[in-house]
């Protein structure tokens, strides 16, 4: 009989109270020769943590991160154990960023494409200019969210602040809470059989459950895609 | 950009160690405001009719010992705390007859503020050398808010640099800008407030002074401003037993509050309280815009 084992998961730890953040950037920048999962100690807010990932590495930054953590994102999953501060996975390609705590303003600003699951609240502008990434937030997201998002779609379990889905393109809101206002363009309608299902797949890639009967979905009404001389400036 | 910082302590125990925990803090805030910065700590208040000046002269190696003769010969008897370029005095004078002596026989010497609680230090330079200037590693006291500045709409000097006062035992620290200071500056002028700077935060502060000696609370005072001042900001205001923090309705500038059995800090970013005691247990949140928080001692 052979017994078989899984090889060894690889992991290094960055500390940095000791180290910089360049010398972590740097590293996973690197070749990272098999190494799986990387720890960082003592983030304390420090700006630009792990940022410009491109490789399907894990990183877990063990505290509060500070402005752009993951920020570029691509392929690696970056887990922030505390808060994120603005501009988390801002620009975000592929792959998975998850922030444990609350995120400030901007999170997942202009992302192209994979995951951002925020279990606190995000700030003001969650989803601005968002570009067909996902992002699920479990608890609430401040004004001005998803403002001109262009693609994607974004789960909020919460309640949203005033100009939810301003001046929307093609990206879908489902939205579990209350919004306090509603943006330019942006309405609710309908939620389909393939909303239930988008709700149901990206709750549960993000590990929160709610039933998806509880989301409408808010999209774009297309008023604002072509030049309407008689507006004015009412837009 | 700029950099706020605020503390207040609950836990009585850390008041000897108020500057120990405060100069990592601003030194913290040192890439978002590496120009100038300031501190006003308040401790616990002189007597009632007692008053404390902060003074100020950018003149290298000014002759504070001549200060202290000429004001005891002129206006009376006073305790003098001279501090580097800095000089705090108690006195039981006028104030208004004190500041109107200051300006007539000592015009390079600044009254930074006045009160029974306030003491305010304001200088140019990197946080850390504006700390080791002053010393403010050894600061006592209950409470203080400070700041580290990066000019943009008005050059670098000690005058400019934050927190701005009026009155006493009030001052105000901003991150942000405002479009339409001269307008307000203007407006409060004619109502008798005279301005020392031409820092956009001043006339923020005198604004807001103006309403609150008129009677109003600062939720009163801050829901005018929310309609009367044009552009952003994330403010921090103290006063004799409180601090209160405002953010605009739009949250252009950050801020992060950690609160704790033992204290309230608050700074523009989690990097100014990382180091602060039980932090890990701390409650931290971000403030919500245009929502007035505020804590007592």
């Amino acid at each position: 009989m052979v017994s078989v084992m899984a090889p060894p998961t690889r992991r290094v730890a960055f500390d940095l109270a000791r180290q910089s953040v360049r010398e972590l950037n740097q590293f996973l920048h690197g070749d990272l020769n098999q190494v799986q999962e990387v720890l960082v100690k003592n983030p304390d807010g420090a700006h630009s943590l792990a940022v410009g990932l491109n490789a399907p590495v894990r990183v877990d930054i063990g505290g509060h991160a500070g402005y752009y953590a993951a920020g570029m994102n691509k392929l690696a999953t970056v887990v922030v154990h505390g808060n994120a501060g603005p501009g988390v996975a801002e620009n975000m390609m592929s792959g998975r960023v998850e922030v444990s705590g609350f995120a400030s303003g901007g999170a997942g600003a202009s992302a192209h494409g994979g995951l951002l699951v925020i279990r606190g609240d995000a700030g003001l502008r969650c989803g601005i200019s968002l570009k067909g990434a996902d992002i699920v937030v479990g608890g609430e997201v401040g004004s001005f969210s998803a403002f001109m998002a262009q693609a994607g779609r974004i789960v909020i379990c919460g309640d949203a602040g005033d100009g939810l889905g301003d001046s929307l393109y093609e990206a879908v809101i489902y939205l579990r809470g209350r919004v306090r206002s509603l943006g330019a363009d942006a309405r609710v309608e309908p939620m389909a059989e393939r909303d239930h299902a988008a709700v149901r797949e990206l709750l549960a890639a993000a590990g929160i459950s709610h039933p998806s009967s509880e989301f409408k979905r808010i999209a774009s009404g297309r008023t604002l895609y072509h030049w309407n001389a008689d507006a004015g400036q009412s837009y | 950009m700029c950099g706020i910082i605020g503390l207040l302590l609950k836990d009585g125990s850390l008041r000897p160690r108020l500057g120990e925990l405060l100069v990592p803090m601003l030194i913290g805030m040192t890439e978002r405001g590496p120009d100038s910065s300031g501190l006003a700590v308040f401790a616990d208040a002189v007597a009632d009719n007692r008053r404390k000046l902060s003074l100020y002269c950018a003149q290298p190696g000014f002759d504070w010992r001549g200060f202290e003769g000429a004001w005891v010969g002129q206006v009376g008897a006073a305790l003098f705390e001279v501090n580097a370029n800095h000089c705090i005095v108690t006195t039981t004078a006028d104030l208004k007859s004190a500041r109107e002596w200051i300006a007539t026989q000592y015009p390079a010497v600044h009254v930074l503020s006045a009160g029974r609680s306030i003491d305010l230090y304001k200088d140019i330079g990197l946080p850390s050398e504006v700390a080791d200037r002053y010393g403010f590693q050894n600061f006592s006291g209950t409470h203080l808010v400070g700041h580290t500045r990066m000019a943009t709409e008005s050059a670098v000097t000690p005058e400019n640099a934050h927190p701005y006062t009026a009155g006493e035992d009030w001052c105000l620290v901003h991150n942000g800008s405002l479009a339409n200071p001269g307008s307000l500056r203007r407006k409060l002028e004619k109502l008798g407030e005279r301005f020392e700077s031409d820092c956009d935060t001043e006339a923020a502060c005198r604004y807001l002074h103006w309403r609150l000696s008129a009677g109003e609370t600062l939720e009163e005072a801050l829901e005018h401003a929310f309609g009367d001042f044009d552009g952003f900001f994330t403010f921090l205001m103290g006063t004799r037993d409180k601090l209160a923090l405002v953010r605009d309705p739009f949250a252009c500038k950050p801020a992060v509050v950690a609160e704790t059995d033992a204290y309230v800090a608050i700074a523009s970013e989690f990097r100014s309280l990382a180091h602060l005691p039980g932090i890990r247990h701390a409650s931290v949140f971000e403030p919500k815009p245009a929502e007035v928080y505020s804590w007592s001692v």
